[in-house]
């Protein structure tokens, strides 16, 4: 079965969305990604998005959802490299992921979560 | 000017008041009106163009061979359709006319004519048919047929370049539009990773679109962190307005960019709290300068005279 590859770097995860996202693929995501931060005890959680150009409701909601997931189990979540029309669109949509940061890219994003986990 | 009546016309004038079928005089009435039309034709475009620059009122812009050489082909493209036998000014046999004539609207339009001094073009030549067709025929009835038939399609062509003049112009206001629409969305760099976006006039939803795709593209291009919406140039904010700005700073804020607000006058900020717009998740700052310096202040660098880096 398809799966997206949840990376490890030190105290943080690494999650780089490439393909499309369908409904099934996301709560797959969504079950790795909150086992994995159990059994690595990360810190922090990245997902890059740069290459997602599609975003509906159900998406939005999962990024969302992933998001107060990972702070109950005390990981921060930062989601990177949102394109214009994804924000958009998920602007349009009433979905404004509060609560979870953001960053332009990768490098930021990680600054960003080493300032927080610090 | 009197112009006696010739046989071949008269002829014409017997045989259609004699033809009992409907349709097919209307045909002939329109032959009838091609010949006079034809035989008159100098002594028309004369009366025509005279009629015309009395009638103009801007003479500055009025060359008057220019307009007797539009005057003579319309008068000849139009015979021509009339002997065609076609009253359909949509149909194939009149498109000559219908160019000819919406080239001169467009550009009388351009020019910056009046709709009613486009139109006088084609109703100036009433008087001068009129008067020829008066002169021809000498039977009550179809002087009247032959003058109807005129005044239909005169009136028809008055009204295609009434039409071609608006169109005309609604591509000009249409092409401002546009224009304003890029002008005023500017995004400039003010430093690096600082981006400034000076709004100026209303803020409708389409405007809104190009605002936030134009700094949303812009934070993808330059890498900026750091964008301040300057709305001075607002005239006003309302409930509708302030939820298109919040759309934009959530959006920028998604891909990672943090928005300050600046450039709120006393009244607007009077204005927003009377309407209950809650602005509490966003940087506000009076000034587009205080809002610079809180963004160099985030980016870890501020600005300071000579003499005080010295003094530090």
């Amino acid at each position: 079965m398809e799966r997206i590859p949840i990376l490890r770097m030190g105290r943080f995860l690494l999650v780089t969305i490439q393909v499309d996202m369908h409904d099934q693929l996301a709560m797959t995501l969504q079950d790795d990604l909150t086992q994995r931060i159990v059994r690595d005890r990360a810190r922090g959680v990245l997902i890059d998005i740069s290459s997602l150009d599609v975003v509906d409701s159900f998406i939005g909601r999962m990024i969302s959802n992933i998001a107060s997931m990972s702070r109950v189990l005390d990981a921060q979540t930062v989601v990177v490299g949102m394109q214009p029309a994804v924000a958009i669109t998920l602007v349009e949509l009433g979905l404004e992921l509060p609560g979870v940061r953001t960053a332009l890219n990768v490098e930021k994003g990680m600054a960003l979560l080493q300032s927080a986990v610090d | 000017m009197q112009v006696r009546a010739r046989a071949p016309i008269n002829a014409i004038i017997v045989s259609s008041t004699k033809d009992p079928l409907p349709a097919h005089m209307s045909s002939q009435r329109e032959a009838t009106l091609a010949a006079i039309l034809r035989t008159h034709e100098d002594a028309i475009l004369a009366e025509w163009v005279k009629e015309q620059s009395a009638r103009a009122t801007r003479r500055d812009q009025l060359n008057e061979t220019q307009l007797r050489s539009t005057a003579r082909e319309f008068l000849r493209g139009f015979v021509q359709a009339l002997a065609s036998g076609s009253t359909d000014i949509r149909s194939n046999a009149w498109s000559p006319v219908r160019d000819l004539l919406a080239e001169v609207s467009a550009s009388r339009a351009q020019q910056g004519y009046s709709p009613t001094e486009t139109a006088t073009f084609v109703f100036s030549l009433k008087q001068p048919v009129f008067t020829r067709l008066g002169g021809e025929l000498k039977d009550a009835q179809s002087l009247a047929g032959a003058l109807w038939s005129a005044t239909a399609l005169i009136d028809e062509l008055g009204l295609f370049t009434t039409e071609a003049f608006q169109k005309t112009r609604e591509e000009v206001i249409q092409r401002q539009q546009r224009e304003l629409l890029e002008l005023s969305t500017p995004v400039v760099q003010l430093w690096e990773d600082i981006l400034a976006l000076p709004l100026i006039g209303t803020l409708d939803s389409g405007r809104t679109q190009v605002v936030m795709e134009s700094l949303l593209q812009k934070v993808v291009e330059t890498g900026a962190s750091i964008a301040i919406i300057d709305i001075t140039g607002v005239p006003t904010v309302d409930t509708l307005v302030a939820q298109h700005l919040m759309k934009t700073v959530a959006a920028a804020r998604l891909m990672g960019a943090d928005c300050i607000i600046s450039g709120i006058r006393p009244q607007i900020a009077q204005t927003i709290v009377h309407l209950g717009v809650d602005l509490s998740e966003v940087t506000t700052k009076a000034s587009l300068a205080d809002a610079f310096g809180i963004a160099l202040k985030r980016r870890g660098m501020r600005i300071g005279s000579g003499t005080t880096t010295e003094r530090a």
